[in-house]
């Protein structure tokens, strides 16, 4: 048998491992997320147009925006509450943001689509959410979005939406 | 056979500054169990008002005793301080005093890194505790979702981050000793299967701890960096994602709930073979599925999320291997009550707490499976139904196995008998008194009573007024323990002889009563089957 002291550096080292663990968990979780799609977040790299379509059946999608509290004092809207369309169609949405500070300030759109499964089928040919982009005082402007849902979209999925939260996008670590 | 040597006796301070120095550098096992219980004992008491606070503004709708926010403090400060202040530090208490008495042992392995454990925790307590007079404490429930405890938390928020990292800087180096301890400081003769199940259940704990302590240090540490230093754990703004928090946390927390059961079920299984005066059935058994519930407990955490949009497959996983641990935990109640099968009875106040154990967290058990069931988790996700769940297990489970506890052992530590008429009478009206509280909650949950909020509508009334008046004879009657302990601690009982119960096995028995300051000095020897 072993000594204490010898036992009690080994379990030491084992919690200190344990510590590190929680930290493998941060990149661990966001592969497994991006390799199976189940959290929601989309792709950010553009992908090319969709060719066809398949007219066979109807998707919804709904479009939220929703603005994070430290940008409260900016507008961010768009006029295409729900749409209905094919899988493989190429669509496009507007969205317009306004900067009602005295600042120039640097924004972040953040996408989210529920179901979380149905992320991995939203393909974005062009997006304001690749970017960071950066209004002046009182600037305003249309951001478009240019996307299809692609035609492998399993069918019991008919209704999705799509939400966008801006976020100021400071200088982080 | 072992001898137990009466060794030195208690130290007499003569002077408060001797005194202090006693308490303060003493690396006895028997002293830093009894500091361990008497502060756990303290924050019963603080926890338990926070309690009677909630109950007082839940007693009827529209009551404006408790600003909102002051009731979210209290119901976040009464979580943590029962979890990681009351049932915790009150098992490593019970652990101190009877692991090395049990196994022969003249202290723990490692006496000094023992002290520092115990002296950790009153500064823990005082950071925590300082946060209340830091408007608003922590205000988010004793689960600190991010970004409720990140983004949007009061700056008290860093003093309960460090308070846990202490608290968890001593679960860890008294988990290393008590391992260390088990594996090292047997009587010869003892197999590690031969150990008491009290010791099988704290030595398989200890490996929990080690391995979900560092994991919630580290999830507190990236709440700390996340607040103030610009990282994006958590933050969906740079990246990060508050459901990994949920993750994180329960990935400690579920394992967290057997940490605060697994010793309890070792309390009730030297309990009721003693009070049945037969052996405990299946022991071996019973070790294996402390061993199993252990290793389940690592694979459930979703069952905490499952509203938060997890895949299906991930629901019918978490789903199953929640109601998996219905079996081990099924075998050992079976096991249990086999035990009291055709034994020979009596109903002295521990033994009648083991059974209130046994019958009220089965009940909790229950309910826990219902909770498991993904559709009907739905349903009952944040309402008063989760409230009697975990009441069900926590207080039947644990709080009442540390009152079997100390009722069986504290004739052994003192001396003297507790006066068992008023240890009969707390044990009734706190059984009758829970179940007032918290069975009402069962229906306001299944009604669709959230939980959380200081107010409610008008059809929740009577249940509410029900469960207040359970909680407030609850709270007075925890005050018949406290006298039974003082009762005692002063030796105002009759002499206890050195057995103590007829029906007890075991090396601490061996020992006389009170036990000597230094017990086993010379090394002992066990002979198998000494044990229950």
């Amino acid at each position: 048998m072993k000594k204490p002291k010898s036992i009690a550096i080994i379990l030491g080292l084992v919690a200190i491992g344990m510590f590190g663990f929680a930290y493998l968990m941060v990149p661990f979780y966001n592969v497994m997320c991006k390799k199976l799609g189940i959290n929601g977040k989309p792709s950010l790299t553009p992908i090319a147009q969709s060719n066809e379509e398949d007219s066979s059946r109807m998707l919804t999608m709904q479009f939220v925006t929703s603005i994070n509290a430290n940008l409260s004092s900016f507008e961010f809207s768009t006029k295409t509450i729900s749409r209905q369309f094919h899988p493989g169609d190429n669509e496009t949405v507007l969205y317009f943001v306004k900067n009602n500070t005295d600042k120039e300030m640097t924004i972040q759109a953040i996408p989210s689509v529920t179901p979380g499964l149905a992320a991995q089928y939203v393909k974005k040919t062009a997006c304001f959410c690749f970017t960071q982009q950066t209004l002046g005082p009182h600037e305003s402007r249309i951001m478009p979005l240019l996307f299809h849902i692609d035609q492998s979209i399993p069918a019991d999925i008919n209704t999705l939406t799509l939400s966008y939260t801006l976020f100021a996008a400071k200088n982080r670590i | 056979m072992s001898h137990a040597t009466a060794g030195h006796g208690y130290p007499h301070a003569k002077t408060l500054g001797d005194w202090i120095k006693r308490w303060v550098f003493t690396t006895n096992h028997k002293d830093i169990g009894t500091l361990y219980l008497l502060t756990s004992l303290l924050m019963f008491f603080v926890a338990g008002a926070m309690a009677m606070l909630i109950r007082m503004q839940l007693i009827h709708p529209g009551n404006r005793l408790l600003d909102p926010d002051f009731y979210n403090q209290m119901v976040t400060m009464h979580g943590l301080i029962m979890v990681f202040g009351v049932i915790m530090p009150a098992f490593v208490g019970l652990a101190n005093w009877q692991l090395p008495l049990m196994i022969g042992a003249p202290d723990m392995a490692l006496p000094r890194l023992n002290n520092w454990s115990f002296w950790l925790l009153p500064f823990a307590f005082i950071i925590l505790g300082s946060t209340l007079f830091m408007n608003p404490a922590p205000n988010f429930g004793w689960t600190f979702y991010a970004p409720l405890s990140t983004t949007y938390g009061p700056p008290s928020t860093d003093y309960m981050i460090f308070a846990i990292h202490i608290m968890g800087l001593s679960s860890i180096l008294g988990s290393i000793n008590i391992i260390a301890t088990l594996l090292n400081m047997r009587a010869g003769g003892m197999k590690l299967m031969d150990m008491p199940i009290f010791c099988w259940g704290w030595f398989i704990t200890a490996f929990l701890l080690l391995g979900i302590m560092p994991v919630l240090a580290g999830t507190v540490t990236m709440m700390l960096t996340d607040r103030h230093f610009g990282t994006s754990f958590f933050n969906a703004a740079g990246g990060g994602d508050p459901l990994l928090f949920q993750h994180l946390f329960w990935f400690f927390g579920h394992p967290e709930v057997y940490v605060l059961i697994l010793p309890a079920f070792g309390v009730i299984s030297e309990i009721v073979p003693t009070f049945s005066r037969k052996r405990l059935f299946g022991r071996s058994i019973m070790i294996y599925a402390i061993g199993i519930i252990a290793f389940l407990s690592y694979i459930v955490w979703v069952h905490h999320m499952f509203t938060t949009g997890v895949p299906l497959a991930a629901e019918l996983f978490f789903m199953y291997s929640t109601m998996l641990i219905a079996v081990p935990t099924g075998v050992k109640v079976f096991n249990w009550v086999t035990t009291m099968f055709r034994g020979s009875l009596t109903f002295e106040t521990p033994m009648l707490f083991a059974i209130g154990f046994l019958f009220f967290f089965t009940i909790g058990g229950f309910s826990g499976l219902m909770l498991a069931i993904v559709p009907a988790d739905f349903q009952y996700q944040d309402t008063y139904f989760v409230v009697a769940h975990f009441h069900y297990v926590l207080i039947p489970g644990s709080v009442f196995a540390l009152m079997a506890g100390v009722y069986f052992w504290i004739p052994k530590w003192t001396g003297y008998m507790y006066n068992e008429k008023i240890g009969q009478w707390h044990f009734w009206l706190t059984v009758i008194s829970f179940n007032i509280t918290f069975f009402p909650m069962h229906f306001l949950g299944l009604a669709g009573m959230p939980r959380r909020i200081p107010d409610y509508a008008l059809q929740f009334t009577d249940f509410n007024v029900i469960a207040s008046i359970g909680a407030f004879i609850f709270g007075l009657a925890q005050l018949l323990f406290l006298y039974n302990v003082i009762y005692c601690i002063r030796g105002q009982g009759r002499k206890a002889t050195d057995r103590v119960w007829e029906g007890a096995r075991g090396l601490e028995w061996l020992t006389p009563s009170p036990v000597p300051y230094h017990t086993f000095t010379h090394s002992s020897e066990f002979e198998k089957g000494e044990s229950h």
